[in-house]
């Protein structure tokens, strides 16, 4: 696991909320912090080479952008093929994300996690019926689970 | 709804934003905007949560923390009861209504994994309803991406 240090820590309490919409947005984190805008975006940089940021960017409310159907599909896949299927549902391009979870049985059989958005639920149901095909034999029972409301969408909050 | 300078700019600010003193001006350069424009325009998105958030996506589990998704049978008519008091957890980072039996799946967010279990028993204690939590045991994919 990379190393953090307490300013790095900092840093992160300082922008889980959101990047300041300012001209020289590393230097105003920076005054905050008590260190250079160069230090900022050094430390940055180094979270996201070790993996600990993932990207800097815009989160889209899907719904906004027109992805009024998102649909997580989950499946029952055979444990001897599943992280070989795994991988190969994850490389379709309309999966955006995709993980293999604990069954909750008798409940909850599956398995493998694969979130499909689109535009409409019959383009969701025609994605999830290629995941099917490329499931084949592996796969016991799937689900789609269509999400109805955003309850809350913050992120990360976590206290220094 | 957004319109197309709104769908441009939530693309280009789906890339990797830069690392650079004055970030906003290098990008607004590339779409061929004002700073001002991309900033209060930006601004905008997030006031109206066309944009949820904007900045570092932090993988917490490379910082010693976790992520986890859980879910809950919330019965109908208990629904807004429920939701308030999940959603009043800093450690609920999203939280979205599904059409199943379990029906309520959120994501736990925590500085450590400890905390997902202590936050797990604080959510049932409040809620008086069990929570499943489906933790990861491995990821084959994750796109944070959605072109507008």
């Amino acid at each position: 696991m990379p190393e953090l240090d307490a300013l790095d820590r900092r840093l992160i309490v300082a922008t889980q909320a959101g990047l300041p919409r300012v001209s020289r947005p590393y230097d105003a984190i920076g005054n905050e912090l008590g260190i250079a805008g160069d230090e900022v975006i050094a430390r940055l940089q180094r979270m996201l080479e070790t993996g600990v940021i993932r990207r800097i960017g815009a989160v889209p409310n899907h719904y906004a952008i027109g992805y009024t159907a998102n649909g997580m599909s989950v499946w029952d896949v055979d444990d001897a093929r599943i992280d070989e299927l795994g991988a190969q549902v994850g490389a379709l391009a309309f999966v955006t994300h995709c993980y293999r979870r604990p069954r909750r049985l008798p409940d909850w059989p599956y398995n493998l996690f694969a979130m499909v958005h689109s535009q409409n639920r019959d383009e969701v149901a025609a994605r999830v019926a290629e995941i099917a095909v490329l499931l084949g034999d592996s796969c016991r029972a799937h689900d789609i689970l269509y999400s109805t409301a955003i309850l809350k969408k913050t992120g990360l909050r976590i206290s220094g | 709804m957004p319109d197309d300078i709104d769908r441009d700019l939530i693309n280009a600010l789906q890339g990797d934003f830069p690392l650079v003193p004055e970030p906003y001006r290098q990008v607004a350069e590339t779409l061929g905007m004002d700073e001002s424009e991309l900033l209060r325009r930006l601004d905008a998105m997030l006031e109206r949560r066309v944009l949820t958030r904007f900045g570092p996506m932090f993988q917490i589990e490379r910082a010693g923390g976790a992520f986890v998704l859980a879910a809950m049978k919330v019965p109908e008519a208990d629904f807004e009861r429920v939701n308030a008091q999940v959603n009043a957890f800093p450690e609920v980072a999203h939280n979205y209504r599904r059409e199943h039996a379990l029906n309520m799946w959120f994501v736990l967010a925590t500085a450590t994994p400890e905390g997902i279990a202590r936050t797990v028993a604080a959510i049932e204690t409040a809620t008086g309803l069990p929570v499943f939590p489906f933790p990861k045991e491995r990821e084959y994919f994750v796109e944070m991406k959605l072109h507008a």
